[in-house]
C-alpha cells in the first residue's frame, strides 16, 4: 500500500502494554515486535531485531486491529454523505483496520468493477482495508442471481442482499444453493418484508403511543425461521446480520447447537438503546431493524457475551444532516458508528456483562472468522494490524470528536471510556491520537 | 417527556399545542374554560373579538381536510387574525424543497402561527423544534399520533353534556383505534381528566399493540364495550382499511361494530353519541343514531371553533408578555 501517511512500516516495537489477543488466548503484559508489515514476535524479540520505532503502550491495551462486519462508506453513489477517504480515516481513528462494505452502494456491488473500485480507492488512501459483500441478486432486486463466482474471484468475502430481503422463497432457495456451490458465505438481514410493512419503530407500547407504524418482533423471527429452514435445506454457510430481538438470538443458538453452520451479529446501538429512546421522536434513534425492548437489549447482550453472536459491528451509516431533519417516519434510518464502536463495546465489560478479552474477541477474531479472513489476530506472521487504546481514558462524546463525516449519532453527550491512541495497518502507523488535530 | 415539554414554556404557559400528553389537568381545564368564554362570540351580532388583530396565522395542510381547516380558519377570523391557507398535496411537494426550507420561507414572511396537518407522526413536534422562537405551532393532526384540538372539543362537549366530574363517567371509543390520532388524543385527554372508565372497542386488527398501556380496557364485542356507557364515541372507518386484510367487508364491520338504536340500548339511557366526522352512514353507524336525539355530532363541530379560538389565543398570549426567564430548550 502506498499510503499518504508518511510513517512507513519497518521495525516497530510496542512495549509495556497489556497485550490482548483472544485468537491465541493471550492476555498479558507483553511486547509486540513488528517487521515488514507483519507480526514478527510476541514477548521476546526475534534475533537481530532492531526497532526503528518504539511505541510506549504502558497502561494501554494492545490488541488486533478491529474488524467491522458492516460499515457503509457511501462511495460509490452517495458521496454527499461520506466517502471512502473520510470513512476509512474515521475507521483508523477508531482502531478499525478492516471494514466490510455491504453491497447497497450505487451502483450496487454486483459486478467485479465495483469491488475493484472499493479496493483501489481504499488502498490509495491507505487508512483501512476495505472488503466487500457482493450482491446476492442483480441490483439487489431479488429477481436474478448475481454472478457470484465472478464476485468471489474479484475478492468478495460473501454475498447478501443488504437490507432488501428476498420476498420470493424459491429465488432465495436457489440463491443460497448457488452461493453454496462456490463456498460463499451468505449474509442475511432477517426481516420479513410484509410483516415489517414499512414500519419505522418497534411495534409496542412506545410506537402505539407515538402513532408510529410498527415493525413487530415476528418480522424478524419469522424471517429467521424461514432462513434457518432454507439454510438447512441448502447446506449453505450463512450469517445473520443485525439481530434485534432476544427471541432470534435464542433461535440462532438452538440452530448452532443443532450443528447448523450459522453465525450472527448485532450492532452496538442495539446493546445500549431501546424503543424508549425514540419516545421524543428522536430521529437519531431511527434505525432498521428498530430499537426494541429492554428485554431484547438484554437478550442481545447475553448473546454477545455467550458467543452466540460472534461479532459486534458498528453498522455504520453516515448521513448528511438533512437526512435526519424531517418528521421521524420520513428520516433515513441509521447511526454513524465507527467512532463509537470500541468505547460502546467496552461498556459491556464495564457493565459486567463480559470480560475485556471477550469484548475484543467479538471485535477482532470473531468477525474475521465470519469473513474467513486471516486478520483479527496477533499471531506471528499475521498482518500487523494493531489497535492500541487507553482503557481508562474517559471523555464526553461531542460532535467535534467525530472523525466520520456522518454526525448522526444519538451518543453525543455520553460519557465513554476507552480511547484509541495508535492504529497500525499492515505495520504502518495510520493513526496516532497525539497527532490527531 | 421532553417532546411534550416543547409545548409548555418555563412559566407553564402554552407555547405550542402539539399533543395532550404533557399537558397538566389544570392547563387542559384552563383551555376548556377559555373556550367556554368564546362560545358566546358566535351568538353576538358581530362575531369577532380583537384578540389577534394584526397577527398572521398560516393553515399549513399537507393532508386534505375540510372540517378541521374550516373551523381553524373561522376561529382565527373570529379572533381578528389574518389567515393564509396553504394546501400542499404531499405527493406534489416541489422536489428538493424540504419541510424545513418551507418553514424558513414562511418565517421570512413574518407569520406568527402555523396550524399544521401532516401525514407523518411527529411532524408538528418536528416543526415546533425548528421554528423561529416567535412562532407557535398548533397541531391539527399528525399521522396516527395526535389530534389534540379534536380531543379538546370532545372533552368540551362531554363536559357540557355530562358535567365536569369525569370520574363517574364510562366512555367507550369504537372503531379503528390503530390508525386513529383522534382516539389516541381522546384517550390521553380522558385519562388526564380522571375519567372513570375508558373502553375501546374494535377487532384485534384495529387495536394497536399493548393498547392497555394507554390506560384503556379493550373489548372486541360492541355490546360488552358500550354497556352502561355515558358516552359512546364512534370513529370514522377509512375505506382503505378493507385493503391490507384488516377487515373483510364494510358489511361485516357494520354487522359487528356498527351503532344502531338496538345496540345503543345497552348504553345508559341518557348516553350521548359522538363522532369526529365525516360519518360513513351505514358503516360505523345508522343514520337513525347519527341524526337521533342522543347524537351531539353537530354540537361537536360548533364547539370546535370555540376550542380552537381558545388554543390559538392562549398560545399567542404567551407572546404578548415579554419573556423574562430563559426558555427551556
Amino acid at each position: 500500500m502506498s499510503g499518504r501517511n508518511p510513517e512507513s512500516g519497518g521495525h516497530i516495537r510496542i512495549h509495556g502494554g497489556r497485550l490482548v489477543d483472544p485468537a491465541n488466548r493471550v492476555d498479558d503484559v507483553l511486547d509486540l515486535y513488528i517487521a515488514d508489515g507483519r507480526v514478527a514476535a510476541v514477548g521476546k524479540p526475534p534475533a537481530d531485531f532492531r526497532a526503528e520505532r518504539e511505541i510506549d503502550a504502558t497502561g494501554h491495551i494492545v490488541c488486533p486491529g478491529l474488524v467491522d462486519l458492516c460499515a457503509r462508506l457511501r462511495e460509490p453513489g452517495h458521496e454527499h454523505k461520506a466517502t471512502i477517504a473520510s470513512e476509512t480515516r474515521a475507521a483508523a481513528a477508531g482502531g478499525i483496520t478492516t471494514l466490510c462494505s455491504p453491497p447497497d452502494t450505487e451502483p450496487v456491488i454486483d459486478t467485479p468493477a465495483v469491488v475493484q473500485l472499493l479496493r483501489e480507492r481504499s488502498e490509495r488512501y491507505g487508512y483501512a482495508r476495505v472488503v466487500a459483500v457482493g450482491a446476492l441478486t442483480q441490483g439487489l432486486a431479488g429477481e436474478h442471481l448475481s454472478e457470484m463466482a465472478a464476485l468471489k474471484k474479484a475478492g468478495c468475502v460473501g454475498v447478501g442482499n443488504a437490507c432488501t430481503p428476498l420476498t420470493n422463497t424459491l429465488i432465495q432457495r436457489r440463491a443460497l444453493e448457488y452461493a453454496a456451490s462456490f463456498n460463499l458465505t451468505v449474509f442475511l438481514h432477517p426481516q420479513d418484508h410484509w410483516l415489517a410493512n414499512n414500519g419505522c419503530a418497534h411495534e409496542g407500547a412506545i410506537a402505539t403511543r407515538l402513532g408510529l407504524p410498527g415493525v413487530p418482533e415476528a418480522a424478524e423471527t419469522a424471517a429467521v425461521a424461514r432462513d434457518l429452514a432454507l439454510i438447512e435445506q441448502t447446506g449453505v454457510r450463512a450469517h445473520f446480520c443485525r439481530l434485534s430481538t432476544a427471541r432470534a438470538v435464542r433461535m440462532v443458538a438452538r440452530a448452532q447447537y443443532d450443528g447448523l453452520a450459522v453465525s450472527a451479529d448485532t450492532a452496538t446501538p442495539y446493546l445500549h438503546l431501546t424503543e424508549m429512546d425514540v419516545a421524543d421522536f428522536n430521529s437519531l434513534c431511527h434505525v432498521s431493524p428498530p430499537l426494541r425492548t429492554q428485554r431484547d437489549r438484554d437478550g442481545l447482550r447475553a448473546g454477545i457475551a455467550q458467543g452466540t453472536l460472534a461479532a459486534l459491528c458498528s453498522d455504520h451509516q453516515p448521513h448528511e444532516p438533512d437526512a435526519k431533519l424531517a418528521p421521524f417516519p420520513s428520516t433515513e434510518p441509521g447511526i454513524s458508528g465507527l467512532d463509537t464502536l470500541l468505547p460502546l463495546a467496552l461498556r459491556l465489560a464495564r457493565d459486567g456483562d463480559m470480560t475485556v478479552p471477550d469484548v475484543i474477541a467479538r471485535l477482532t477474531c470473531g468477525p474475521a472468522g465470519i469473513l474467513g479472513l486471516p486478520y483479527g489476530t496477533l499471531s506471528p506472521g499475521a498482518s500487523a494490524d494493531v489497535c492500541v487504546f487507553d482503557p481508562q481514558a474517559s471523555w464526553r462524546l461531542t460532535l467535534a470528536d467525530l472523525h466520520s463525516r456522518g454526525h448522526n449519532t444519538p451518543f453525543a453527550g455520553w460519557d465513554l471510556t476507552g480511547r484509541v491512541t495508535h492504529t497500525l495497518l499492515a505495520g504502518r502507523v495510520v493513526y496516532t491520537r497525539s497527532s490527531d488535530r | 417527556m421532553s417532546a411534550s415539554n416543547l409545548q409548555i414554556d418555563s412559566r407553564g404557559r402554552l407555547r405550542h399545542f402539539l399533543s395532550i400528553e404533557g399537558l397538566t389537568r389544570a392547563l387542559l381545564t384552563d383551555v376548556l374554560d377559555t373556550a367556554e368564554s368564546f362560545a358566546g362570540v358566535a351568538e353576538q351580532s358581530i362575531k369577532k373579538v380583537p384578540l389577534l388583530r394584526g397577527r398572521t396565522i398560516v393553515n399549513l395542510f399537507f393532508e386534505a381536510s375540510t372540517r378541521t381547516r374550516t373551523t381553524f380558519e373561522l376561529a382565527a377570523k373570529r379572533l381578528s387574525a389574518d389567515v393564509l391557507n396553504i394546501n400542499i398535496n404531499a405527493s406534489s411537494t416541489v422536489k428538493g424543497e424540504t419541510l424545513l426550507d418551507m418553514l424558513r420561507n414562511l418565517e421570512a414572511m413574518h407569520c406568527d402561527m402555523f396550524v399544521v396537518r401532516h401525514s407523518d407522526s411527529g411532524a408538528a413536534h418536528f416543526m415546533a423544534r425548528h421554528v423561529a422562537p416567535h412562532i407557535s405551532v398548533i397541531n391539527a393532526g399528525d399521522g396516527r399520533h395526535s389530534h389534540p384540538t379534536q380531543a379538546l372539543l370532545d372533552m368540551f362537549t362531554i363536559r357540557r353534556e355530562k358535567g365536569a366530574d369525569f370520574g363517574r363517567l364510562r366512555v367507550a371509543i369504537v372503531g379503528d383505534i390503530q390508525h386513529s390520532r383522534v382516539a389516541r388524543s381522546q384517550i390521553h385527554a380522558l385519562n388526564l381528566l380522571n375519567t372513570g372508565q375508558v373502553h375501546v372497542v374494535a377487532p384485534r386488527t384495529l387495536v394497536p399493540a399493548q393498547a392497555e398501556q394507554l390506560g384503556v380496557k379493550v373489548f372486541h364485542n360492541l355490546t360488552d364495550g358500550i354497556r352502561d356507557a355515558d358516552v359512546v364515541i364512534m370513529l370514522r372507518l377509512q375505506r382503505e382499511r378493507m385493503q391490507g386484510a384488516l377487515l373483510p367487508s364494510e358489511h361485516e364491520y357494520f354487522q359487528l361494530f356498527g351503532l344502531t338504536e338496538e345496540r345503543l340500548a345497552h348504553a345508559k339511557p341518557d348516553a350521548i353519541v359522538m363522532h369526529p366526522g365525516p360519518i360513513n352512514r351505514g358503516v360505523e353507524m345508522d343514520s337513525q343514531v347519527a341524526d337521533g336525539p342522543r347524537s351531539v355530532i353537530l354540537q361537536q363541530v360548533t364547539h370546535g371553533i370555540a376550542v380552537r379560538m381558545a388554543v390559538m389565543s392562549m398560545a399567542m398570549r404567551q407572546k404578548a408578555a415579554p419573556e423574562t426567564e430563559p426558555e427551556t430548550p
